[in-house]
């Protein structure tokens, strides 16, 4: 055997938007219509549109690569069409060995069978055998912490313990290629640090891994490469700090402006010493640019920002008032310029800026921009957290027990 | 085709997983029980019967124990042909998420529903051997058929059971048609009925592929005949064709499921 996992060569796939006739009472007449008039051949054309365009990539054995996109940019029609249940309308695709793919772990749910029965069923429909799953029963049970429900018909389950039977199923496949896609979101915090887990043993043991996740912390944590779609064409494949960067760097949503607003943020920078930048090391000192233009007079305004982490948790916030500056007052068209410093001091991860422009007196919110920006701290080994306090060890001993102590 | 089977072999677990999950989901959801594998073959029995008797009447004949016989050896097959042609012709939307989602053989969906008939064809024909025993219909040596003409319409149910899976997948309304099909084909085949009565025209009714079979099997259990061996082979042709053609059919059309149900 190669050394190559899988590999997708020039991969094309065409979907057709738009009317699809799903009933013989629509899709008849429309064909007669067709023959008697024997029109719209460009029409058809305009309906179709290529959802991957060109795909190439390969991934080695026991490699991981992670694939990263905007909504729509293709990555789930490209893990369809490598578990096989889409076909390329055009390309080649070699898979070596048994591909999982961990896309939609309760699909093969019953809600009417018990948990137990679940597992033999769900653990079939991936492609284990009655004795591969008879083998692994206690693990699976352990691992999903349902013990006591396993008897239990799963439509009384909660979502979460549904979700997290599902995931310890699918998890527990022997297979050679693990595809994954965005199931972290589902269960507790506490069973997504086991699934990650899970995951980093499952590459240790040499299983090749295609993680998609909108979480770029946990594809830092779990991918040395990374690939980026965008509108169905590969953008880069890189090493994932790099690809990330390219990401964010190509952000969209920080361009629009609303028309009819009183006053809006007219420009968001995030910068370094050298210019415009969104990654960072833990640490480094970073500018928020902010400008701000009115279309109507205004008076005793501020402008507020923060960061937020993926949770949407608020990590830290600040305001041009709370640091002592007067608040401002704007003439029609006039503008305001501002810049924050700020040290960095985060722990490894991605987190979004929002910028707000806010009158404290009357507490009344303007022009808000959610994201502004997001920027990505890479990672260090040294802490782990939220915050980084710049650790320092001072002193470490070993005490050992004396000869003396031991005799008694 | 070879590489299709071979898969589907591969798969022979699952095949067994999703019956196992079909039959228990069906006798779980019902209180009923194992009596809903008996009571529309019941049904069916009974209007047997009172259509058996009107003919009597107007014959002037006395009602024999043997036509009753052979009106509950032929309407249980038809619930079995009829309830698995309908099961396996949602079985592929009635599973979705399956469909959508993970990759296997999907050919296994109306497989597993005619298997999970099968299921209840067996209970019901339990049932029926009982009542057989009680009207002393006797055994004969051309009971060894009943297996080779129910094998026949195993064959024939997966056949047709694979192409109106498929096909209703892609056209909604498809499913309303066959519906119709099952409720007005029992006017067609002789199940209250016997070929015989119809005489010479009697061959045109066994055009219909099912007719041989189920005249077999109530020939060989009844009236302790052999089937028409002629009629017979033809009704296997028909079914191998059916099967094979709607394997590849039902192959031909499944990778575009995940994207068009």
């Amino acid at each position: 055997m190669s050394d190559v996992a899988l590999r997708m060569e020039h991969i094309f796939k065409k979907f057709r938007k738009g009317e699809i006739y799903n009933s013989l009472r629509d899709f008849l007449p429309a064909m007669t219509g067709k023959m008697f008039r024997g029109q719209e051949l460009d029409a058809s054309d305009k309906r179709e549109f290529w959802a991957l365009q060109d795909i190439s990539f390969e991934v080695k054995r026991g490699e991981s690569l992670g694939i990263i996109g905007r909504n729509g940019a293709g990555k789930s029609t490209a893990l369809k069409i490598l578990s096989r249940i889409m076909k390329p309308t055009k390309g080649r695709m070699i898979v070596s060995g048994r591909l999982s793919a961990l896309i939609e772990v309760t699909a093969g749910f019953h809600p009417d069978l018990t948990g137990m029965e679940n597992i033999f069923l769900h653990g079939t429909i991936l492609g284990m055998n009655k004795r591969e799953i008879q083998s692994k029963l206690d693990q699976i049970i352990a691992f999903s912490g349902l013990e006591e429900f396993i008897d239990t018909p799963v439509k009384r389950y909660s979502s979460g313990m549904y979700a997290r039977l599902g995931f310890s199923v699918a998890a527990h496949v022997n297979a050679d290629v693990l595809v994954v896609d965005e199931v972290l979101s589902v269960g507790d915090f506490v069973f997504q640090q086991r699934c990650m887990e899970r995951i980093r043993s499952v590459i240790e043991a040499g299983t090749t891994v295609l993680f998609v996740s909108h979480n770029l912390k946990s594809v830092t944590e779990i991918c040395q490469r990374a690939m980026l779609l965008e509108h169905g064409k590969v953008v880069t494949i890189d090493n994932t700090d790099a690809v990330i960067r390219k990401y964010l760097s190509t952000d969209e949503t920080s361009k629009i402006s609303d028309e009819k607003k009183p006053v809006y943020i007219s420009r968001v920078t995030v910068r370094d010493r050298v210019g415009e930048q969104s990654t960072f090391e833990s640490g480094q000192k970073a500018w928020v640019d902010v400008e701000v233009t009115a279309r109507e007079a205004l008076d005793k305004l501020a402008v507020v920002i923060w960061f937020k982490d993926d949770t949407q948790y608020i990590i830290f916030h600040t305001s041009t008032e709370r640091l002592g500056f007067a608040p401002f007052s704007l003439q029609p068209g006039g503008t305001y310029r501002c810049t924050f410093e700020l040290s960095l001091n985060i722990a490894h991860g991605t987190f979004h800026l929002v910028t707000q422009v806010y009158r404290y007196d009357i507490q009344k919110g303007y022009d808000r921009r959610e994201p502004a920006s997001t920027i990505f701290i890479g990672s260090t080994t040294a802490v782990g957290g939220a915050v980084n306090c710049f650790p320092r060890l001072i002193e470490s001993e070993t005490i050992v027990p004396s000869i003396q102590s031991c005799e008694v | 085709m070879k590489e299709e089977l071979r898969e589907l072999y591969k798969y022979r677990e699952l095949l067994y997983m999703i019956t196992y999950r079909d039959i228990k989901v069906r006798y779980k959801q019902s209180i009923m029980g194992f009596l809903w594998a008996i009571l529309m073959p019941i049904l069916i029995v009974m209007s047997g019967i009172v259509v058996r008797y009107a003919y009597a009447i107007v014959a002037h004949a006395p009602l024999k124990t043997e036509d009753i016989a052979s009106v509950a050896i032929k309407s249980v097959p038809w619930a079995f042909i009829v309830s698995s042609i309908r099961f396996s012709c949602n079985s592929l939307t009635g599973n979705r998420e399956l469909v959508v989602k993970i990759y296997f053989p999907k050919e296994i969906f109306p497989m597993a529903a005619v298997l999970a008939c099968l299921f209840d064809f067996f209970v019901a024909y339990a049932a029926l051997v009982i009542f057989l025993v009680f009207i002393k219909i006797g055994v004969s040596i051309y009971l060894l058929w009943v297996p080779v003409l129910l094998g026949t319409m195993i064959l024939f149910c997966v056949g047709i059971g694979t192409i109106v899976s498929a096909i209703s997948l892609f056209f909604r309304d498809v499913k309303y048609i066959v519906e119709v099909f099952l409720t007005y084909g029992i006017f067609f085949t002789p199940v209250f009925y016997d070929v015989r009565m119809f005489g010479d025209r009697g061959k045109w009714l066994m055009l219909n592929p099912v007719a041989p079979l189920l005249e077999g099997l109530s020939n060989c259990i009844a009236r302790h005949e052999s089937p028409d061996v002629h009629w017979y082979l033809y009704s296997l042709g028909f079914s191998l064709v059916v099967f094979v053609s709607g394997f590849v059919l039902f192959k031909d059309l499944e990778p575009a499921f995940a994207e068009s149900i």
